[in-house]
């Protein structure tokens, strides 16, 4: 984890509290303060926004995942023809012996 | 360990055989040239919808229905965040709550103990690409140059099995192990090669003063390839975590690497705070339902687990050891049951293909199906060793003829000249004669002594060439000498 990323606060003057600082670093978003204190207000509308709607009696309603009533999209097992290596490796910033190369990993 | 009681519960990870990818047509390929079975999905290019493959949907039902879970109606596929570059989409594809199956247990044979692990839940996710660290030496993460990634592997259908703090023992552990894989291949669902890393295993190991309630802070050990290495990370585990507490220290939660070569776990992250993964349900999938129908049909395909098979072998005549290496091996079972499906003995089969037919393929390098032994061949020579038609000596010699393709049992004992000689009268012609050369040792018999009456027995057999029923020899001599 990149160091510079991780700012430690909480937006106090949030109508909902927040750690927006730790979302910001489990998203590794490097964000100033001003940005903090922007987005931890956005996001503070938006949660109470959400209370609001969780404060709706909801007792016997099944929690909803997605809005279509439809499941089971399956896809029968069989194995179709694959990219050509190339085509996107080519896209990539750096690749040695047919593998995408990174820089080293920090944990 | 004195004092000390360990808690052990166990990731396992099974990588499903399936044609193509979890949610992309991909072949199943991991051998091949590195990223040469990619596409938009699992490159995780913009727009790319994953579809979930139903071959590993049914998979992952067959193990939850082996280890007597519930296989949940509706289940939910959720995102799992990281930030590792082994998976092209920044998260996983994984389960959380409602995976598709829960609560299920297995039992286990431990040192002829039989113990139950429950199971907590089996979800269905998918596999990451092949992280190769270069430079720095090691080959490890931590002081590599760079990383070079393959995908080939990513998104390859993965199941995960959890189980419950149920397991006190490095032992146990192991045992339980070896009975997944075991079941894992039987269904038929993943070739459950440990050492090609089809089947791997995360332990979770705490301690706590025997006695106590409270679960003490676990490490979870990654790395664990083996069974053999099982059992020496846990032992390794629960031996470093006792002697932190009682040099007054504390475990710390930390994921741990067991190390193959130096036999020890090492550290390989300590964090600030508790892995968050931000779980999110994937708006990509759709919910995942299991009719009562599909689950029934499911059920009914199930093969004869290993247990059920390692019963029938005991009810068939084998004890529980013989038992468990004949199931354990495919081409042994296979003989196994023809041999007693057409009459003969289970005891006698299953001593003689555990025995002397696994030396036989070990001395000789050569698979049991690729020697000449059949199923009726195992009939026809432990039926002549019941009928006494041949020492066990010479059966021995036999089998390793026919394993080499000399002919049928029959055959062999009769070209070789190795039936055991029935006419009583040349055996009893040969009692006299064995008789009258050792006067000493009959008048000794006579006078209450029993022991030289094995050496006269040893004196005629020599005489027959080894070929006289020993059993004959020695009732014909105590009749002669009255013993």
């Amino acid at each position: 984890m990149d160091e510079s990323s991780t700012r430690v606060g909480t937006i106090a003057a949030m109508p909902v509290d927040i750690d927006i600082a730790k979302v910001a670093r489990l998203a590794r978003l490097a964000l100033s303060d001003e940005e903090l204190e922007m987005y931890g207000a956005q996001l503070g509308d938006i949660l109470e926004h959400a209370e609001r709607v969780q404060a709706l009696p909801t007792e016997g309603v099944a929690p909803t995942s997605h809005p279509l009533p439809m499941v089971n999209a399956f896809r029968e097992d069989v194995a179709r023809e694959s990219l050509e290596p190339a085509s996107f490796l080519s896209e990539a910033p750096d690749v040695k012996d047919g593998q995408f190369r990174v820089p080293r990993i920090l944990g | 360990m004195s004092g000390w009681e360990a808690v052990i519960g166990i990731e396992t990870h099974v990588e499903l055989s399936t044609h193509s990818k979890m949610f992309c047509s991909c072949a199943v390929d991991v051998a091949g040239p590195p990223n040469s079975a990619c596409c938009p999905v699992c490159l995780a290019l913009p727009g790319a919808l994953p579809v979930p493959n139903e071959k590993a949907i049914e998979g992952i039902i067959k193990i939850g229905l082996a280890l007597e879970c519930t296989i949940n109606e509706s289940s939910l596929f959720y995102r799992k965040n990281y930030f590792y570059p082994d998976l092209p989409k920044n998260y996983q594809i994984s389960q959380y709550t409602f995976p598709v199956c829960e609560g299920g247990k297995l039992d286990i044979d431990v040192d002829g103990t039989t113990m139950t692990v429950g199971i907590t839940r089996v979800h269905m996710e998918e596999d990451t690409g092949k992280s190769t660290h270069i430079g720095g030496g090691g080959g490890r993460i931590h002081d590599a140059d760079h990383t070079l990634l393959d995908f080939n592997r990513a998104g390859v259908p993965l199941v995960e099995i959890v189980t419950e703090p149920d397991i006190r023992s490095a032992a146990e552990a192991r045992a339980y192990g070896a009975e997944i894989q075991r079941i894992v291949f039987a269904l038929g669902v993943s070739d459950a090669k440990l050492e090609a890393g089809s089947m791997r295993f995360d332990v979770n190991v705490s301690v706590r003063p025997v006695g106590d309630e409270v679960l003490g802070t676990r490490t979870e050990t990654k790395n664990v390839n083996s069974l053999r290495a099982v059992q020496r990370a846990i032992e390794y585990e629960i031996d470093r975590q006792i002697n932190v507490l009682e040099t007054g220290g504390k475990v710390i939660q930390e994921t741990r690497h067991w190390n193959e070569d130096t036999g020890v776990t090492i550290s390989m992250r300590i964090k600030e705070e508790s892995e968050d993964y931000r779980y999110f349900q994937d708006p990509d999938l759709l919910p995942l339902e299991t009719s009562a129908e599909w689950r029934e049909e499911i059920r009914r395909g199930l093969p004869e687990l290993p247990a059920a098979r390692r019963a029938r072998f005991i009810d068939a005549g084998t004890d529980a050891v013989t038992a468990g290496l004949l199931v354990d091996d495919s081409d042994l079972s296979t003989l196994f049951e023809d041999a007693v499906a057409s009459g003969a003995s289970g005891r006698a089969v299953g001593i003689w293909l555990t025995g002397e037919v696994v030396a036989y393929s070990r001395r000789t390098g050569t698979p049991i199906p690729d020697t000449s032994l059949t199923a009726p061949h195992l009939g026809e020579l432990t039926g002549m060793v019941d009928e006494g038609k041949l020492s066990f000596s010479a059966a021995k010699e036999v089998l390793i003829a026919v394993m080499d393709g000399e002919g049928t049992p029959g055959d062999v004992a009769e070209a070789k000249d190795l039936f055991q000689v029935s006419d009583s009268g040349a055996i009893e012609s040969a009692v006299e004669s064995v008789l009258a050369e050792n006067p000493d040792a009959v008048n000794k018999i006579r006078s209450g002594e029993t022991k030289p009456l094995g050496f006269l027995v040893g004196q005629v057999m020599r005489q027959m060439g080894g070929r006289a029923d020993p059993k004959v020899v020695h009732s014909l001599l105590r009749k002669r000498t009255g013993a």
